[in-house]
């Protein structure tokens, strides 16, 4: 039903360079304002719906302060693949933000093995690293990838994989290369081989989909003209969790990606909502009306097992397992106005850990459970804040207007999160220090509830 | 195939990137208030000859109509909408008969039940209003509870924001979307 279409990546063509970062500090701000802006529109997907065209495409905003200097030859032989390796390596991490790119063209022969690299017309050009491979056909339609990642100042190679793929694994080799690379250079794995769903709102239709990270390959998971809210990753990534009110009610979902299988997870008397995985995946913290007032309640993962966590008069919700297992972020009014409460995951003690403001809701723990994201209100804006757990140092990585449902990436570097521009509802993206910023948006309709998968495993 | 497809997303990316400059004339609202005004036109082409329907059999009321209270525009039961204020679960005094009147309906008809549907306007986290469009419910509920109705007669259910009645961005919409609705069995 929906056919995919995709446009080959130029935006790393010399014509389009991506200039290095420039910051000004604002005074007494932890804010940047950026002097450039990198229109990185050669990213496009587009699928046919019974709505007509709709396109996600990735605008980087910032960049790191220091941007790694990388160059990406051609791979020998990668034309004859349906897209090429090198420029969805070279698009990934120049979205990341903390790269810069440097152009390959011109030197010949293009090395292709270490031994072929002459070192001094690379560091010529200023790069630090060199992403050199080959890809070669294989038995039964496949091919033989071979890449290997050289360090140019030390002359020495850093990382070297070779793999066996089919044309349909394309992409996500590609993602996995440049995880490997991300890694190598900056000491923390990529995040480039990983999906996101969303829920996108056209008309009075909702959808929510299944996309890459870097927005290709968007799948409809489920359709409805009901709402759809809040969908949640299972830790596996084979299923999500979210709340449809298909029903004239709030109701809590399971679905199965594979399968699409679906099956009710709660659906109480009153509303059901806001799932949140533990990350054994066995249970969910789910928000239930069922005794009364919203309240945190615990449910097996396959049904049943369910038993109360929170116990208050007031509103307690959007609830967040930590990384461990151990604690439960959630929100809750119970001391007049909205702040974010930690208790342990059992239910019991219970801490308040906000106390800027009146309005702070939408905790999520990072993925090292040293730190939360969390969404404040101020003077009628929205906008995102990370508190550091061990110190409670605060950092502002936004300063939107409606910034809403944050979502960590699985190796905590970047928090996608919904906003809205010129009355539209985007989808953007924010490194954990604010600097870095990507937006994503589709060609027609509003984009909201983002929510970052884990980490693949295995292809 | 794979060509159509590539040529139909370059010529979709060349609109996108010409219209997008034009772009700031704001979305377009969707108004669907006047559509009852004007009778639809008699359609254009003739419909082909169609077969003898069969009678439509219908059962004769024996006894006289009575006008169904929920539904008849001069009682007050037809009324099913209480509005809050900005931060606000309190029913306001001007919403106080509605919601007695409903209530009243309720002692008289124990067998009857109804879903009271709290909403919220746009600002905020999704799941924080649900919860808020939950307490309006709710606290819709605790009033028609004290004035006779039972527990079991009142489902209490939140749309949060996700429901807007007035889709706009300002105070005139918002004040139209902080609200509990009162929906009756079978309707």
């Amino acid at each position: 039903m929906i056919s995919i279409a995709f446009r080959r990546s130029r935006a790393l063509r010399p014509t389009c360079p991506i200039a290095s970062a420039a910051a000004i500090r604002a005074p007494g701000r932890q804010r940047f304002v950026w002097t450039f802006i990198v229109l990185f529109a050669a990213l496009w997907l587009a699928f046919a719906s019974r709505l007509g065209w709709a396109a996600l495409t990735i605008e980087i905003i910032g960049g790191g302060e220091r941007q790694i200097p990388v160059a990406i030859a051609p791979l020998a032989g990668e034309a004859g693949l349906e897209q090429r390796i090198s420029e969805i390596v070279a698009a990934d991490l120049a979205r990341s933000g903390l790269f810069r790119m440097i152009d390959p063209g011109g030197i010949t022969p293009m090395p292709v093995e270490p031994g072929e690299v002459r070192y001094g017309d690379w560091s010529a050009r200023g790069a630090e690293a060199l992403v050199i491979g080959a890809v070669t056909p294989a038995a039964n339609g496949r091919f033989e990838l071979r890449f290997r990642l050289m360090d140019v100042l030390k002359q020495s190679q850093l990382a070297g994989f070779s793999y066996s793929i089919s044309n349909a694994q394309v992409r996500n080799t590609a993602h996995r290369i440049a995880d490997i690379i991300y890694e190598k250079l900056l000491g923390v794995p990529g995040a480039f081989a990983t999906r996101i769903t969303y829920v996108v709102k056209q008309g009075t239709r909702f959808e929510l989909q299944v996309a890459d990270a870097d927005g290709h390959g968007a799948q409809t998971v489920v359709a409805s003209n009901e709402p759809i809210i809040s969908p949640a990753w299972s830790p596996e990534g084979n299923r999500i969790a979210y709340v449809s009110f298909e029903q004239r009610k709030p109701i809590v979902y399971v679905q199965t990606l594979s399968s699409g299988q679906r099956r009710v997870l709660a659906n109480f008397r009153g509303s059901n909502s806001s799932p949140a995985w533990s990350p054994d995946g066995r249970r969910l913290a789910v928000v239930l009306t069922r005794d009364g007032n919203s309240q945190i309640y615990s449910i097996d993962a396959e049904g049943g097992g369910i038993s109360r966590l929170s116990n208050s008069a007031s509103i307690d919700t959007e609830p967040n397992f930590s990384p461990d297992g151990q604690s439960i972020l959630f929100t809750s009014d119970r001391g007049g106005s909205p702040q974010i409460y930690r208790m342990p995951a059992s239910g019991g003690a219970v801490e308040r850990l906000t106390f800027d403001g009146t309005y702070n809701v939408s905790p999520r723990y990072s993925p090292d459970g040293k730190s939360f994201v969390y969404v404040q209100r101020n003077g009628g804006r929205f906008s995102l804040i990370l508190q550091e757990l061990g110190t409670r140092q605060v950092i502002p990585l936004t300063e939107g207007a409606m910034d809403e449902s944050p979502s960590f990436a699985p190796n905590g570097r970047m928090v996608m999160y919904a906003s809205i521009q010129r009355g539209r509802g985007i989808l953007a993206a924010v490194s954990n220090d604010g600097r870095i910023k990507q937006r994503l948006t589709v060609q027609a309709g509003d984009v909201r509830e983002p929510a970052w998968g884990p980490m693949q495993k295995g292809f | 195939m794979r060509r159509i497809l590539l040529s139909a997303l370059l010529v979709s990316l060349l609109a996108a990137c010409a219209s997008k400059d034009v772009k700031d004339e704001g979305a377009p609202v969707e108004d669907r208030k006047p559509a009852a005004v004007t009778a639809p036109p008699p359609p254009a082409t003739t419909t082909p000859p169609q077969k003898t329907t069969p009678p439509v059999v219908k059962q004769i009321e024996t006894r006289p109509a009575v006008a169904n209270p929920l539904k008849d525009p001069g009682n007050i039961l037809s009324k099913r909408s209480v509005f809050f204020d900005f931060d606000s679960t309190a029913v306001k005094d001007e919403f106080k008969p509605v919601v007695s009147a409903h209530a009243k309906f309720l002692t008289d008809n124990r067998g009857r039940r109804m879903v009271i549907q709290g909403n919220t306007d746009e600002r905020g986290s999704r799941e924080y209003n649900l919860a808020l469009g939950q307490r309006r419910a709710d606290s819709v509920k605790k009033m028609m509870m004290l004035l006779g109705a039972t527990d079991a007669q009142i489902e209490t259910v939140s749309f949060g924001e996700e429901k807007p009645r007035s889709a706009g961005g300002d105070e005139s919409a918002w004040s139209q979307n902080r609200r509990a609705d009162i929906v009756y069995d079978g309707e």
